[in-house]
């Protein structure tokens, strides 16, 4: 049996398609995919992201329990700010990729990946045990809502009423939306501007109602997962179960810059990173890939070298609703991960030559 | 969800026109590509191949998923639709109509599902 968001009867009146995510039935799509996509580029897109866990640490030592826990200098984050970092296990394996937001001195939400909720929820009371700190999931009672694309300030500004302006990246504020409150955050994983809204559960339905009839005009439509993956895919944004697991680290996925040796005080997974860092291994690294014609290289599929040594596997692809062409996301050696190194991917027993590129792909219109 | 009457059906949910004496029209029914999602890549079997009944002769490939196209007949590829190459979104749009995907000339009538008995399949899943 699936849990159901708590804007479930919203989407079958808009009849969604529904996909189990980590035990969630989430929309995959209200129509087309492709439409949905492209309304986010260059309008904007509505998502229930309800199936996000959400766990709040509150009390004073609620700074120094994040940074034991996880592996970025959470301390440092002034209120109102969010940091995208990671927990890791003992080995410095990757448990999640988190984005945590300082709501005041001594209270933080973390927001974690649907698949990795509840371990992440167990992780956190563990490491937060000897500090005075208090762990609450909220993961079933809170709802997320995704307001993406370029017309997103336009509508989200009016129905909440926030100054934009001051609403820098990777900040939030409390704000009201139909008479409710609301963490309203400028976040997201579509490479877009755009917003997030955490809401009770029981106001979703109506906060999502005024963001939809504010959006109208300005050619808001739903979007449903399926999207959400070839956004963040042309993103270059990892993904937790493809680019991301816990057997690899963050220097793996060339997210090194993520892990704070330099704040104060011991963190779980300190000394296996410490070394990772220093391995002068030849080891392997995230890559962006591009192809030609109309078949993309999927997850899973095999990445050779122009002598057909195996090199490699696809993490992610897919044919760029933008660009027009399969891009990929693939782990290779150090060796040929140079842009322009060229490369094959088994396209299920076709050899497609690909490109290595930067990522991302796609980089929004400055 | 349109099923029309007139056409036979397969478990694997492609849809069959035996109006032409001799002749089948093949494609993919709307159940299906409703479950695929947006189709970006169609690959059909050459003019002239044989295919058998139950076996993969082509691929449909959504951004989603790729899904074997398998043939519903036994018989020989004798026309296939470009516009449906050229324009892989018809398969969405008009599945029964402009997103048509192959005909074969086939030697006896295949064995097919009636409108009544694919619809209760569908239901099933």
């Amino acid at each position: 049996m699936s849990t159901l968001s708590p804007l479930h009867a919203v989407h079958e009146a808009l009849g969604a398609s529904f996909t189990d995510f980590a035990g969630w039935a989430m929309p995959l799509r209200y129509g087309s995919e492709l439409a949905e996509h492209k309304a986010v580029r260059t309008a904007a897109g509505i998502f229930d992201l309800s199936h996000m866990g959400e766990i709040e640490l509150t009390g004073p030592e609620a700074a120094q329990a994040l940074d034991y826990a996880l592996v970025g200098n959470l301390s440092a984050v002034k209120p109102g700010r969010a940091r995208y970092t990671m927990i890791c296990d003992e080995d410095g394996g990757v448990l999640d990729d988190l984005v945590v937001y300082r709501l005041a001195d001594d209270r933080f939400m973390v927001v974690a990946n649907a698949s990795n909720a509840a371990t992440v929820a167990t992780a956190l009371r563990e490491r937060a045990a000897g500090f005075s700190v208090e762990v609450d999931d909220q993961s079933a009672s809170v709802a997320l809502i995704a307001v993406q694309g370029p017309a997103s300030p336009a509508i989200v500004g009016p129905v909440t009423g926030a100054d934009l302006v001051s609403l820098a990246y990777y900040a939030a504020v409390p704000a009201r939306v139909a008479g409710h409150e609301v963490l309203l955050a400028r976040t997201g994983y579509t490479g877009e501007d755009g917003f997030e809204l955490y809401v009770e559960g029981a106001n979703a339905a109506e906060v999502w109602q005024a963001l939809a009839d504010a959006g109208a005009e300005h050619g808001l439509v739903p979007a449903g997962l399926a999207c959400r993956d070839t956004l963040r895919l042309e993103a270059g944004m990892p993904l937790y179960g493809n680019e991301l697991g816990v057997e690899l680290t963050p220097f793996d996925a060339g997210l090194g810059r993520v892990v704070k040796f330099d704040k104060p005080g011991d963190f779980v997974g300190r000394a296996a990173l410490e070394r990772r860092r220093d391995a002068d291994v030849d080891s392997r690294v995230l890559v962006g890939l591009v192809g030609s014609g109309r078949r993309a290289p999927r997850h899973g599929y095999a990445v050779a070298d122009s002598d057909g040594n195996r090199v490699g596997t696809v993490t992610s692809g897919a044919l760029s609703p933008t660009l027009g062409h399969p891009i990929a996301m693939a782990y290779v050696p150090v060796s040929v991960s140079e842009p322009g190194t060229a490369l094959t991917v088994d396209i299920r027993g076709t050899v497609a030559p690909v490109e290595v590129v930067k990522l991302p792909f796609y980089k929004r219109p400055a | 969800m349109s099923i029309p009457e007139n056409l036979g059906y397969t478990e694997e949910h492609e849809w069959v026109d035996l109006a032409d004496s001799g002749v089948a029209t093949v494609g993919i029914t709307e159940f299906a590509a409703k479950n695929l999602g947006d189709v970006v890549f169609v690959q059909l079997p050459e003019v002239g191949a044989k295919i058998t009944r139950g076996e993969p002769c082509g691929e449909v490939e959504s951004v989603k998923a790729v899904s074997e196209l398998y043939s519903p007949v036994d018989g020989e590829v004798v026309e296939i639709n470009e516009a449906v190459i050229d324009s892989p979104e018809l398969v969405n749009t008009d599945p029964y109509g402009d997103g048509w995907m192959f005909r074969a000339r086939v030697a006896e009538e295949p064995d097919l599902l009636d409108a009544a008995a694919y619809d209760a399949l569908t239901k099933e899943s």
